[in-house]
């Protein structure tokens, strides 16, 4: 196994509040990794700078061991980390086909790109009977289907994942978490933040439980599940 | 006289409508209600004069000098001004007095360099050709200056919706933030989106020019509060809307001044403006589309 992603000491600020105090934490190339922790606690603020959305005032992150900290968004998404952003962000305005089209943005290889559509239908049939619709008018999970979808076209090296079980259905949750494994296992690394704990650590090789912008608790997925202080905090006890 | 007057409203309304252009693609993609848009039109319009003057370029190589020009203008304002407020997150009202403050300064250079009076092409530049159909006279101008403003149109809309880059400048319209995780460059459409927008403003400049035959450092004035109506009528950022809101807006004003009042067109033109808004607030097509983070 080796280090795909390795975050040190980031901290990130919305004007002089901290919401990022610092934190550390790695990914495993091939697995899935999850940032989970209360509403507030600094989760998706972390994958925004990833992302290079925010600007980190401390810490570096390291892709593949290269910096990336300072490298705009777009650099980013070119070197393989996607995200797909909170709340479902797909763009309304724009067809089905036009959103996954642009998840392929970075890329150049047209054939490479047939390939990656194929496979998006292939996991989200749905899609592509809705390819000439808009996408403001598909359904939450679909959008969600979509987001995941249009992300996948850019052919990550490194996914990152934003509450995808937001404002889903339990069944539909079962649905979009079940098509993380087998993305997964197709060889592709996830970063998934989570509220729906349970979920999120269920899936997860590695876990780390995140509080007021720090990393309190940092196990395998399993023991996390497992720990009392896990259970009390956030499975109901 | 009808159809005279009618054609002299195509003329007028398809200027109209690519002056509005630059204006709502800087208003959809960069989120800017663009002031300085007139003043980088009457830029245009001299840019056009002084190669012809100085240079003897023909028409054509001028058209497309002043649109370089006036591209250039628009990118720098962008770079100068916009984007260092944008830096600064400032609220939407300032880029918006920043450019007041560039129109102002732009028209004041102009004054000082051209001086105040009109200054017309020299003879012999602007075709003279004319057609004849029944009772209407075609100039050769008008007949160019239709068929470049439709042609730039349709070359801008195919590409907003058949390209890439067109379908990445629709997803920075709805959501910077989303275009950025997709891997578009968003600064960088927002420098071309300043260049395009500034050349359209220029070719604009140049038509109107040719038309009229009259550049004076004012003539952005008027035309911005066009362009501003315009753009409010088509739906703000909706570019079929500018084009018809532009013919629209040509016709208002050519049939009121020829059937109702000379001195009394533009009032006329933006009393219908007023009532159409009444009864429509979002414009023809507007949808009410809420811009996120």
């Amino acid at each position: 196994m080796s280090v795909l992603l390795n975050v040190e000491d980031l901290a990130v600020t919305y004007g002089h509040i901290e919401a990022v105090k610092g934190i550390s934490f790695q990914l495993q190339a091939g697995e899935i990794t999850a940032l989970v922790g209360a509403n507030g606690a600094g989760k998706s603020t972390t994958l925004l700078a990833l992302s290079g959305l925010l600007r980190a005032v401390r810490g570096r992150i390291l892709f593949e061991d290269e910096d990336i900290t300072r490298l705009a968004p777009h650099e980013i998404v070119r070197r393989g980390v996607v995200q797909v952003a909170e709340g479902r962000a797909i763009l309304a305005t724009l067809s089905v086909g036009e959103n996954l089209a642009l998840g392929a943005y970075s890329r150049r290889d047209r054939a490479g790109i047939a390939t990656s559509l194929e496979e998006v239908f292939h996991l989200f049939p749905r899609l592509q009977q809705r390819i000439s619709q808009l996408a403001g008018n598909l359904s939450g999970g679909e959008q969600q289907m979509l987001a995941i979808g249009r992300a996948l076209m850019a052919k990550p090296r490194l996914l990152l994942l934003d509450e995808p079980s937001m404002g889903l259905a339990p069944l539909l949750v079962q649905d979009i978490f079940r098509t993380l494994v087998t993305i997964n296992e197709s060889g592709l690394t996830v970063l998934l933040v989570e509220q729906n704990v349970r979920q999120a650590l269920r899936i997860a090789r590695q876990g780390y439980v995140i509080e007021t912008g720090r990393v309190v608790l940092a196990d395998s997925g399993a023991n996390l599940l497992h720990d009392p202080r896990v259970a009390e905090a956030y499975l109901g006890g | 006289m009808l159809p005279q007057q009618l054609l002299n409203a195509l003329t007028l309304g398809s200027v109209y409508a690519l002056f509005a252009l630059g204006f709502t693609l800087m208003f959809g993609v960069l989120g800017v209600i663009n002031l300085s848009h007139g003043a980088v039109f009457m830029v245009g319009s001299y840019a056009a004069l002084f190669f012809v003057n100085h240079f003897h370029l023909p028409l054509w190589l001028a058209l497309l000098s002043a649109m370089a020009i006036s591209g250039c203008l628009g990118l720098l304002i962008d770079v100068l001004i916009l984007k260092p407020l944008r830096a600064r997150n400032a609220p939407h009202l300032i880029p918006m007095i920043a450019t007041i403050g560039v129109a102002i300064t732009l028209s004041s250079a102009a004054q000082g360099i051209f001086g105040a009076e009109i200054m017309r092409f020299p003879e012999g530049t602007i075709p003279t050709g004319e057609f004849t159909f029944g009772d209407v006279h075609v100039r050769a101008i008008e007949i160019g200056i239709v068929a470049i403003s439709l042609a730039v149109m349709a070359i801008l809309f195919t590409a907003l919706r058949r390209t890439q880059v067109g379908r990445a400048l629709r997803a920075i319209a709805e959501s910077p933030k989303s275009a950025a995780l997709l891997g578009i460059n968003v600064e960088g459409l927002f420098r071309a989106t300043a260049f395009i927008a500034g050349a359209l403003g220029g070719a604009a400049g140049v038509l109107i020019g040719l038309d009229f035959n009259a550049i004076t450092p004012l003539m952005g004035q008027p035309i911005l509060h066009k362009g501003i109506a315009v753009i409010i009528l088509g739906g703000m950022g909706d570019i079929r809307g500018s084009l018809i809101a532009g013919l629209f807006l040509g016709f208002a004003e050519v049939m009121s001044k020829a059937y109702l009042s000379s001195q009394m067109g533009d009032a006329v033109a933006f009393g219908m403006l007023f009532l159409i808004l009444l009864v429509r607030p979002s414009g023809l097509f507007g949808r009410v589309l809420e811009r996120k983070a």
